[in-house]
């Protein structure tokens, strides 16, 4: 027996799952009594976490791990920021600053953005996502966790016990002969972490390949799955190389065989070759995750599908393929050949075309949509114009004689922090945001997830826009000290720093207030079309009770339809198909309670 | 198989691919596959001792040639016997062949720059 669900899926049986006691209205802590059976109750001492072989719980794990790399990235790169107020490094030593940016790069990028979204939503969400109760792997799935685990605490002793002072591009000779402290330890650290995701990435090439519910073919795959896949791709294909570039570094380094130095026979542009092999798909590792998350929050909340699915799908494998053929565009200057340049150089112009494509097809998506401005879409709307910035910005350096000018400039520091910064990490805490209530089962609370959002967008622009400015006038990229002219742009960059950080801090506070005093969001709070929404929220530890059974592609939405229950919500107080949960799901906060107001 | 893996038919392609569909390979074959890569070691050494870039070879770049050679040969034998990939199936194929391209990708532009580095014609100093 089947049935067609309010989303116009088709579903065996059980259809969509029975709203648990929604119509709660408690004033204070909302019991979890009120919460189905989940993943989260099942099984409550630190064995049952630590033990994990559950998706869900991994992610979990990981959410917090990388949270707390997080915290202590930013607070290096806060330290970087209130030095450079002034011209001339008097908050921290010369020797400090340099292992304070080193921190804030190294941390940041291998410990923070290369897991944040595969390993926390990816985790979460690509079991859910093509109705499969867990991973193809789920011991290997723990085992990434405890391997990213070890990386983190080595990297982390070893920046603060010494640090390190080579920035986290560890070029040779500085890394492997002249730079004190303790390089070696965060190159184990590093290559560890790179192992972890090498297994979070083959973990998810598999599932996709082999546990996608009947019925989801490729092509009905959620975009979210498309990028993650892409990105697992490049993961499995380009960290290895990051291992090797990392023990030949060591080797160098402890040994003293001549492979980078110069001085022993080694090539130091050799080093730039093999680590930017790695590092620039690394990009794309960071940042498709983030278009994977874009999709799926443009399509929710405009109520449309999306415009042109292939051509997102196809581009996120066009952008993990590419990616490969353009690391040479960071040695322009480093003494590659002239004719290499011009090769790396055209062949970085067309990563452009991919990601052209899906920003031209999110916001046709947007068209005559029924947009919602709920946090997720202020997070995503934001992202576009951010990631926008960061990529047309990315054109003047792949461009050989610009590059000139602005290699190694703040430039460099505005662009990738624009792509990865404002890219990555608005697209994740949209999408934290968005699959909160799947993921706890209670709704965080708008006003301050919108405040939040939009406090961190401005922040952010206040923040990198003048270090264009900065770059294009020549400010060199990690120095303490600067020209005194510079100064008024660097305290802009300082002050916008202060308020992108508390529109990071603010999240942290009411996610983990809505833990316990959040409205019960019921299983599809945002009435979107995923197979992740068709099941319980916090969903039951085999995610189904049924296996789903899909007929359907993705993005059933529409947005007339949608206009429409709109206004019979608006008449009626309640809407149509849910029985007025989203309304009070969406304003069952204290404020909301105290004012007297009672919904649905 | 993973536990908690829903059965459907799709599922059961993989239960037939862990269970079921997997090549026993003889130890014979394994043992077979050993002494051809130790031959090829012992070849490879030998080849190394000689210096082809003297009579009567007379050729600077046979050594390499052939050592690159000899080690090729042994790497596909690695994989295609001791990984398995000649009973895998063809998207196992896919996966394997596109690892090595890959690394072609990156060895090929490496060299390029390599070579190219000295075409450009220097301003006198």
């Amino acid at each position: 027996m089947s049935s067609i669900t309010p989303d116009g899926r088709l579903w065996e049986e059980h259809s969509l799952v029975d709203p648990v006691h929604r119509e709660s209205q408690a004033i204070g802590p909302i019991p979890e009594s009120q919460l189905p059976d989940n993943y989260l109750t099942n099984g409550l001492g630190w064995k049952s976490w630590l033990f994990t072989l559950d998706h869900k719980r991994i992610a979990i794990l990981y959410m917090i791990s990388v949270s707390m790399a997080f915290m202590v990235g930013g607070i290096a790169a806060a330290l970087v920021r209130f030095n450079l107020m002034t011209p001339n490094s008097e908050l921290l030593r010369p020797q400090t600053y340099n292992k304070m940016f080193s921190a804030h790069g190294i941390v940041m990028v291998f410990f923070f953005l290369v897991p944040v979204i595969p390993a926390t939503l990816g985790n979460f969400l690509v079991p859910l996502m093509i109705g499969a109760k867990d991973l193809a792997f789920p011991k290997i799935n723990l085992l990434s966790w405890y391997l990213y685990m070890i990386g983190l605490i080595i990297g982390l002793l070893a920046l603060s016990f010494g640090g390190v002072d080579t920035g986290w591009t560890f070029y040779a000779p500085l890394s492997t002969q002249y730079a004190y402290g303790n390089v070696a330890l965060v190159l184990v650290g590093a290559f560890i972490a790179g192992f972890s995701s090498i297994l979070t990435g083959l973990n998810f090439v598999i599932t996709v390949h082999k546990m996608r519910a009947p019925g989801l073919t490729w092509f009905r795959l959620p975009l979210f799955i498309w990028s993650m896949y892409a990105t697992s791709l490049i993961i499995m294909l380009a960290t290895p190389v990051l291992a090797i570039t990392l023990l030949l570094l060591l080797m160098e380094r402890l040994f003293h065989i001549g492979i980078f130095d110069p001085k022993l026979g080694g090539d130091p542009v050799l080093l730039q070759h093999l680590f930017w092999f790695y590092s620039h798909p690394a990009v794309y590792i960071m940042v498709l995750p983030g278009f994977a998350v874009i999709s799926e929050l443009i399509t929710c909340f405009a109520r449309k599908p999306i415009f042109g699915y292939k051509f997102v799908a196809f581009s996120s494998i066009a952008i993990a393929v590419i990616s490969f053929f353009v690391w040479g565009h960071h040695l322009f200057v480093a003494g590659q050949s002239a004719y290499a340049g011009i090769v790396f150089s055209v062949l970085s112009f067309l990563v452009a075309i991919p990601s052209a494509i899906k920003v031209f097809n999110w916001t046709a998506t947007l068209y005559k949509g029924s947009i919602r401005l709920d946090t997720p879409m202020v997070y995503a709307l934001g992202f576009i114009v951010l990631f926008t910035i960061g990529g047309l910005t990315g054109l003047y350096l792949a461009s050989l004689s610009a590059d000139v000018h602005l290699s190694d400039t703040y430039f460099v520091i505005a662009h990738f922090h624009y792509v990865m910064v404002g890219g990555t990490v608005s697209a994740y805490l949209g999408g934290v945001h968005y699959w909160w209530p799947k993921i706890t089962g209670r709704m965080y609370p708008e006003g301050w997830g919108r405040t939040a959002a939009v406090l961190l967008n401005l922040g952010f622009h206040l923040t990198f826009m003048p270090q264009f400015i900065l770059g294009v006038n020549g400010m060199p990229r990690r120095y303490a000290t600067y020209a005194p002219e510079f100064q008024p742009l660097n305290i802009m960059s300082t002050a916008g720093a202060t308020v992108l950080a508390l529109g990071y801090l603010l999240p942290f506070c009411y996610l983990l207030w809505s833990l316990k005093y959040g409205a019960v969001a019921g299983p599809n709070p945002w009435r979107a079309t995923g197979l992740e929404w068709q099941t319980t929220s916090p969903p039951p530890t085999f995610n189904f009770d049924k296996v789903p059974i899909v007929t359907i592609g993705p993005y059933a939405y529409n947005p007339e339809d949608d206009e429409r229950l709109y206004e019979e919500e608006q008449r009626n107080g309640h809407h149509p198909l849910d029985g007025g949960a989203l309304v009070q799901a969406r304003t069952t906060t204290k404020e909301a309670v105290a004012g007297g107001e009672s919904v649905g | 198989m993973a536990q908690g893996v829903p059965v459907t038919e799709i599922n059961e392609e993989i239960a037939h691919d862990v269970h079921g569909g997997r090549h026993i390979v003889p130890v014979s074959v394994y043992l077979k596959v050993f002494t051809a890569l130790m031959v090829l070691l012992v070849i490879t050494l030998a080849a190394a001792a000689i210096d082809m870039s003297k009579p009567p070879f007379n050729m600077p770049s046979l050594n390499i040639i052939i050592a690159m050679t000899i080690a090729v040969a042994k790497a596909v034998l690695i994989v295609l016997y001791f990984m398995e990939v000649r009973y895998s199936s063809r998207i196992t194929w896919l996966f394997s062949i596109a690892g090595f391209a890959w690394l072609s990708i990156m060895f090929a532009f490496i060299f390029s720059d390599y070579v190219s580095r000295g075409w450009l014609p220097q301003a006198p100093r």
